[in-house]
């Protein structure tokens, strides 16, 4: 706003109009940033909610968003109205995800970081797999949640589906946060978090809350897959990519907190819209991870946390 | 008197002897083109994997890049010899010098890290170089790739031809391999081996610990990159989805399930997963007529089953020397120490 007032003082008009064009594509980028990030925020989180309650780094979570997705279109097409379709979706994702701790996590006990990594790269070739079998390769479209004109807001054009997405992931972190801070279910998966062996010793099983760690994460994923499906269309393959971006978001936000992924997940989803605007929409991945790089190198205990001590 | 290095290691001439005999006979008694290239390509992947087990095994450090190594290998060849008439024997030499080079200047920076995040750099990483492949067109030719890449030739003998390309590739896994023991016997092996098992542990001991991560970092870069080179001038085409995650993951996998812990883990583990699609493509095209890559499930299900059942990999199966575990008072620490070694070392 200041660069029009600068600008309409001068009475130069070119500059003005300038000015105001360049302030409409910068709402439209950071919009743009802020749903895409939403969707990166919410993956963030379920990595963030499985990775501290067992441990495991689940690379099969963009599974689960193209689970959701592609489910849900399933659903849309028998006819289920879409407010049905995806609570639907995200409950029958939820107990693959269930189903992934029982068969694939649970059994391998207390194998070491590589092997349970290695682990989950199967489940995420399975998934993946098992997608293809039943969706097929051809990418598929979902309705949006709420058909309607898109948004005109200073200028920028705002999809109403973006809009959507911010309310949800708002919506959610608010339940999130009743959910961990208020409940007892809550406070046992947070226990197991800070110490698993004392939670035990509390009569908290560990097992189970790993159970419902992976069943809240694989939920959640299938939320980030259901909203970015009208925008981008849903394809076996959306996965892998989608995960390892929830994966970069939880590593700024610092690996152990949901506001710090959610922050992380935002903040990389500006970085893609802006360095595609600004730069070049093809380099948009590697200038991504080259940030990541950075954050990686200087700080690499995440952007929004405190250094912390390791214990020896 | 036995020297200290066998009663440590144990004899190495018998597998040698075994490998060795196995390298000739398979030749005269395969003769179909296909297992050819197959035995090949599983040759050249050996290289790159050999270099991973010294990462990921022996130092503890994991990578899921390395796609991008051989990567560069692939197109510092075929681009020198392609655009530039460069000599491919040259070219070669150029690309793991590079790669060499490259590798330890990212290493000194990347495995700082450790456990998850490195795997995330190292992905990062892969990501770059592949986007920068596709991206520099004018010189890699870009999503397109690069066509007519030379074969080699050796003192007049000409590498184009499968037969005397099997033999030259296998000698080279060989030298690969009789190289990676070497380092694994000496003193360099075993402070990998103690970087592994506790790197805080190891530098309290005045090991300059960063030093020997890079080292062995960059000499498993430079591995893949003479695989890539291989590779380049064996198939005459490269473009750059070759070299993407996917080709990493696999990589992981390979040296995963054949055992990560030894130099024929990652050669078990290339040779099975590499005839285990071949024979999952082979069964599902033709008796149940499907098409795509529709085998994934079956692979990322046996990945599954391998890493719950046999954690230690194929080549725990076959080990058929039991070592007797070293009798110890203080038990109770065990899954103290072993919860430790997996936190820091991954």
């Amino acid at each position: 706003m200041i660069f029009v007032i600068i600008f309409k003082t001068d009475n130069n008009l070119e500059l003005f109009r300038k000015g105001l064009y360049q302030m409409d594509l910068f709402l439209q980028y950071l919009i743009t940033g802020l749903t895409v990030g939403s969707i990166y925020a919410l993956l963030a989180i379920g990595f963030v909610t499985i990775y501290n309650v067992t441990g495991v780094l689940n690379l099969a979570q963009g599974e689960f968003a193209m689970i959701g997705a592609l489910s849900c279109v399933t659903f849309v097409n028998l006819g289920i109205p879409i407010l049905g379709a995806i609570p639907l979706a995200i409950l029958l994702t939820a107990f693959i995800g269930l189903a992934v701790e029982r068969f694939a996590i649970n059994p391998a006990g207390k194998a070491t970081p590589i092997v349970l990594v290695v682990i989950t790269l199967g489940v995420s070739t399975f998934l993946k797999g098992m997608g293809l079998i039943i969706w097929g390769t051809s990418p598929k479209s979902l309705p949006p949640l709420v058909e309607s004109k898109s948004i005109e807001f200073f200028g920028a054009v705002v999809n109403s589906q973006s809009l959507w997405i911010l309310v949800v992931l708002l919506a959610l972190l608010i339940v999130l946060y009743w959910f961990f801070e208020k409940t007892f279910l809550g406070s046992a998966l947070r226990a197991s978090e800070k110490n698993p062996r004392a939670a035990s010793l509390m009569g908290i099983n560990t097992k189970t809350m790993s159970m419902i760690a992976f069943t809240i994460a694989a939920g959640l994923g299938a939320i980030a897959g259901v909203m970015i499906a009208p925008l981008t269309d849903a394809t076996y393959e959306m996965g892998f990519f989608l995960g390892i971006k929830g994966f970069v978001a939880m590593i700024f936000g610092g690996m152990h907190s949901i506001p710090g992924a959610v922050a992380g997940g935002l903040l990389l989803g500006v970085i893609e819209a802006f360095s595609g605007g600004y730069i070049s929409t093809y380099y948009t991945d590697a200038l991504a991870f080259g940030f990541l790089l950075l954050v990686l190198f200087f700080r690499p205990q995440g952007l929004f946390t405190k250094a912390t001590g390791e214990r020896v | 008197m036995e020297k200290v290095e066998t009663i440590l290691y144990g004899r190495r001439w018998k597998s040698f002897l075994g490998f060795i005999a196995l390298i000739l006979i398979l030749p005269l008694v395969v003769s179909s083109q296909y297992v050819f290239t197959l035995l090949i390509l599983i040759g050249i992947y050996c290289i790159i994997t050999i270099g991973l087990s010294l990462l990921i095994g022996y130092a503890g450090q994991i990578s899921i890049g390395h796609a991008a190594f051989v990567g560069i290998g692939a197109y510092v060849s075929g681009v020198l010899t392609v655009k530039y008439s460069v000599s491919p024997w040259v070219a070669m030499g150029i690309g793991m010098v590079a790669t060499f080079i490259i590798a330890y200047l990212i290493g000194m920076q990347v495995l700082k890290l450790k456990g998850h995040i490195l795997a995330l750099a190292t992905i990062a990483i892969n990501i770059i170089v592949y986007i920068l492949l596709v991206g520099l067109s004018d010189y890699t030719g870009g999503a397109g790739g690069l066509v007519g890449i030379p074969n080699l030739s050796l003192l007049g003998l000409d590498l184009g031809n499968q037969v005397n390309f099997y033999f030259f590739v296998w000698s080279i896994v060989f030298v690969v391999i009789l190289f990676s023991t070497n380092i694994i016997r000496s003193s360099v092996g075993r402070i990998l081996r103690s970087i592994h098992d506790s790197e805080i542990g190891t530098e309290t001991l005045g090991v300059n610990v960063t030093k020997f991560k890079v080292a062995i970092f960059a000499l498993s870069a430079m591995y893949a990159s003479l695989a890539g080179s291989l590779y380049a001038h064996y198939i005459n085409f490269i473009a750059p989805p070759t070299f993407y995650i996917s080709f990493s993951i696999l990589l992981l996998v390979m040296v995963m399930v054949g055992g990560v812990h030894s130099i024929w883990g990652a050669i078990i583990g290339t040779a099975s997963i590499m005839f285990l699609n071949e024979v999952i493509r082979f069964v599902g095209h033709t008796y149940f007529n499907i098409n795509g890559e529709v085998e994934i499930v079956v692979y990322g299900l046996i990945i599954i089953l391998v890493m719950i059942f046999i954690p230690k990999g194929l080549v725990g199966i076959l080990d058929v020397r039991k070592i007797s575990p070293v009798k110890s008072s203080i038990k109770k620490d065990v899954t103290i120490k072993k919860n430790v070694a997996s936190e820091k070392g991954v």
